[in-house]
């Protein structure tokens, strides 16, 4: 189980440019879920999850994994724990190193990096029978270079890098967000049966609220730094996205429109915005 | 050139080969361009040359200079990754003192080494080999000594690359965000890579001066662009991702470069004397950075003409 207390994060505090990207943040995941997390541009969505991976440090509060408290630890301690796949597929992956060192650098997460060889026949074998699942036949380019691989190949490999040995929870951040739309689809579905197939926990950052409420068991909506609302079960399935529009202003007590919610329009044009609409009625 | 420069090439590149891997190491696997080795290079043959001549055997006056290039280096990391001092001037800062340091382990600008016991010593069992050769015999011995040493050290960095921390090394140099995520603590392996590189070094200062018979605080200048043009040399004719062939073309690499210099000095129509090679060198780094980007578009254009 993974818990966040009172999570405070700022930026540039003193500053004229100070954000405060969590403010107060609560959030308990027990394990086996898997949360789909939305919210505009600046919500703190990146903020949670440099959190959780150690990238951040928060100002108050704590994170706790299965009763650990990790606050202090740097991001490295916390790998063995915590895997990630980040947004640009270039972030994920060594694009110098060949696939199988890339898978191997994926293994040793969280283990002692020994002088024992990175790669042997049992560790190939291992990556390739992986590999044949993405259905990609990139069990047969072991040796290639990771720079020669398309972006959505070199996702679905960072997915199944983050998912070669265990941990406590999956950070996925935007994942397919620079991906082409059908790319986006075959690394979304592979990420539905890997999470499936070895029941993780997981946390999907996402920009669409069609895939927050089509994936995963629980969906939370970030605004300015806090939760402003959180749904799972029967209540998430029978909610499409206009609902989910409405809950989020019922939640803030905002008159938001639409637009400026997924454009992430900022509170002081969407006032404007507002003033312009009383004046003209 | 006659077959006593053609040999001594072969020797100084032998040296070099070793400061080919250290450049390789700080260069090219931790993406760290460190100038120390301008500096851990007279260290080596310093420490090396003022403890032998101390009467120390060899075999401990050499390890002293590795370790002695290896602290060089954690200082010069330790600037960078504690204080936040860019590479380039934290190599600088720590290849400055070392000028001062190397004269104060020496307590004088040069020491020679002649009539003293040397690691080449070590290899005296080769010299019946060497003599039914027919070859020239110090500086023969002093070839296979090199290559024996240079091989080792060769077949250790490559298995230590291909390791499990070996190529977490790698991944910290090619992608420090992805290394952390996958739990590699970045900062122990710059310590340790750049720790590493300069011991290397430094043991290439030692064998130099045991080669060469002196000690000089002024040989420093250049190592880090002679190793670069080696490394660079060996990468334009090896192109390869393995790591074995990569560390093979280092050594490959510097050798060429020193029979290449040695021939370029021995030809008379070019008006070059010794003293030349470092501007040789840094020109011909230089064109090989460059060349990359003026070859390149030049080709596009063939090619768009041509279709």
């Amino acid at each position: 189980m993974i818990s966040l207390s009172d999570v405070h994060v700022t930026f540039g505090r003193g500053t004229p440019l100070e954000h405060r990207a969590l403010r107060g943040l609560d959030l308990t995941i027990p394990e086996g879920e898997f949360v789909t997390v939305i919210g505009s541009n600046g919500a703190g969505k990146s903020t949670l999850l440099n959190v959780l991976s150690g990238t951040a440090r928060p100002e108050r509060g704590s994170i706790i994994v299965d009763g650990t408290d990790v606050t202090r630890w740097s991001a490295p301690k916390r790998a063995k724990l915590i895997a990630r796949v980040f947004q640009d597929p270039m972030a994920g992956t060594c694009e110098r190193l060949s696939i199988e060192e890339n898978m191997a650098l994926a293994f040793s997460r969280g283990s002692v990096r020994s002088f024992g060889r990175a790669l042997d026949a049992s560790r190939r074998s291992l990556f390739r029978e992986k590999l044949s699942m993405l259905g990609l036949g990139l069990e047969n380019r072991l040796g290639d270079s990771m720079g020669l691989l398309s972006g959505g190949q070199r996702q679905a490999v960072s997915l199944l890098m983050s998912t070669l040995t265990g941990m406590k929870i999956l950070l996925l951040d935007e994942h397919t967000a620079a991906l082409d739309p059908r790319t986006a689809a075959f690394v979304l579905e592979l990420t539905r049966r890997i999470v499936e197939e070895q029941r993780l926990t997981a946390l999907m950052v996402t920009h669409s609220m069609r895939d927050a409420l089509d994936h995963g068991t629980r969906t939370v909506m970030l605004h300015e730094g806090t939760i402003v609302f959180d749904i799972a079960g029967d209540q998430r399935k029978s909610l499409d996205v206009p609902d989910m529009l409405n809950l989020f202003r019922q939640a803030r007590g905002d008159e938001l429109s639409d637009d400026n919610l997924l454009l992430g329009m900022g509170a002081k044009q969407a006032a404007a915005v507002k003033v312009g609409k009383t004046a003209s009625s | 050139m006659n077959l006593i420069s053609l040999i001594g090439a072969v020797e100084i590149g032998l040296v070099f080969a070793l400061v080919a891997l250290g450049v390789y190491i700080s260069f090219r696997v931790l993406d760290f361009p460190d100038l120390t080795v301008d500096g851990s290079f007279p260290l080596g043959a310093a420490v090396a040359a003022a403890m032998i001549s101390g009467g120390i055997n060899p075999i401990t006056g050499t390890l002293a200079a590795i370790v002695a290039g290896c602290l060089a280096g954690v200082v010069t990391a330790w600037l960078n990754i504690r204080f936040g001092i860019l590479h380039l001037l934290a190599g600088i800062l720590t290849m400055t003192a070392l000028f001062s340091v190397n004269l104060r382990i020496m307590g004088r600008p040069n020491i020679p080494l002649m009539n003293q016991p040397t690691l080449i010593d070590l290899f005296a069992w080769l010299r019946p080999l060497v003599e039914a050769s027919g070859l020239p015999g110090r500086p023969t011995l002093k070839v296979l000594a090199l290559l024996i040493i240079v091989s080792v050290v060769g077949a250790l960095l490559a298995r230590f690359l291909t390791s499990e921390f070996g190529l977490a090394m790698r991944a910290t140099g090619a992608n420090p965000r992805m290394a952390q995520a996958q739990g590699i603590p970045s900062e122990m392996h710059t310590y340790i890579g750049v720790a590493m590189a300069n011991g290397l070094v430094a043991l290439a200062g030692a064998l130099f001066a045991q080669t060469a018979g002196f000690a000089d605080v002024t040989v420093g200048t250049g190592t880090a662009i002679a190793g670069l043009a080696a490394v660079i040399l060996g990468e334009t004719i090896f192109r390869t991702k393995s790591i074995v062939i990569a560390i093979f073309s280092c050594v490959f690499g510097a050798i060429g470069y020193r029979i290449a210099i040695a021939l370029a000095l021995n030809t008379g129509w070019l008006g070059l004397q010794s003293s030349d090679l470092n501007l040789v060198t840094a020109v011909l780094v230089a064109m090989a950075l460059i060349l990359p980007k003026v070859v390149n578009p030049m080709r596009s254009l063939l090619k768009r003409s041509a279709t």
